[in-house]
């Protein structure tokens, strides 16, 4: 559970109502890639990612990072329960795809990045404060299920 | 933990040495060690003595949090002169750290991570995932080489 105050969460849910989930979503997994390169591994299939120009136009970055980001939208609406919203996807990660959780952590850095990039002053230390404690909520919701 | 010990390619080197004149702006506007103690409350606790730290704005406000972020980037500033020789140039500061200060070497990835998000929010499009991809690999750095001298 992620202890946000009344105030962090309409704020949080406000920003959120600005993002383009679809281009931030493709923007955080390109940068994933791009900035901690071993996380490459897990998307060998996706195409050509042999530059960071290739990576951020990448169009197999985008779609996932979409889905990706259509996850954490969806977390943000169940801050009270993440572990339950992404229980299944934990699953998925620990067991069938192998993803050290440690990656959730570094993708939720990626985030606070982008969103620090896209939004600049309104991106203030208070709603920087939240996004942080909910992208350590989600990592830590994600890595739940490992065993 | 993640080490980075690649070191940064001349092409990364070229960018930050190239964005660095114009960080002092941004981190004027929103003071690294400031936005610590802000997002990641607990840092608090190494700065007891500095006065009001009771909310956000009186922490970003507060001179005492201005002053030692100033020395804080003055040596940061260093850490961009001495890329080859990152725990030469911190070797005095890790064991300051580590036998005088008992801060905890997470805090320095922290606020190497708050550092980045600074310059993403000040320099927008400017901030490239190439330019993003070597600030990362240099705090990083930076907080290796405080960590070093941990015993």
């Amino acid at each position: 559970m992620v202890h946000l105050t009344g105030e962090e969460k309409s704020a949080v849910a406000a920003l959120w109502g600005k993002v383009n989930v679809e281009e931030v979503g493709g923007e955080a997994l390109g940068r994933l890639l791009v900035v901690y390169p071993w996380t490459q591994r897990f998307f060998e299939s996706f195409g050509d990612l042999s530059t960071a120009d290739a990576v951020m136009k990448n169009p197999n970055v985008k779609k996932h990072g979409q889905k990706v980001l259509a996850s954490f939208s969806e977390g943000l609406k169940h801050l009270d329960d993440l572990k339950g919203t992404f229980a299944a996807l934990s699953e998925l990660h620990c067991d069938k795809l192998h993803v050290d959780p440690e990656n959730f952590r570094l993708l939720g850095n990626v985030l606070v990045v982008v969103l620090a990039r896209h939004f600049g002053k309104e991106f203030t230390p208070e709603l920087q404060s939240a996004y942080q404690k909910v992208v350590a909520g989600v990592a830590t919701a994600l890595a739940h299920k490992y065993h | 933990m993640l080490k980075r010990r690649v070191p940064l390619n001349p092409h990364e080197n070229v960018q930050i040495q190239h964005s660095t004149p114009k960080n002092t702006l941004a981190y004027r506007g929103k003071p690294p060690l400031a936005l610590l103690l802000v997002v990641y409350p607990w840092t608090q606790r190494f700065f007891d003595s500095f006065g009001n730290l009771s909310s956000p704005s009186a922490i970003m406000g507060n001179p005492k949090v201005k002053a030692h972020g100033k020395k804080v980037l003055t040596s940061f500033g260093d850490a961009v002169k001495n890329m080859d020789n990152l725990k030469g140039a911190f070797a005095k500061l890790s064991e300051l750290h580590c036998d005088k200060l008992h801060v905890d070497p997470e805090n320095f990835r922290l606020l190497g991570n708050v550092m980045v998000i600074i310059l993403a929010s000040h320099f927008g499009r400017e901030f490239t995932p190439e330019l993003q991809a070597a600030w990362q690999k240099l705090v990083a750095g930076v907080a290796t080489a405080l960590a070093h001298k941990y015993h």
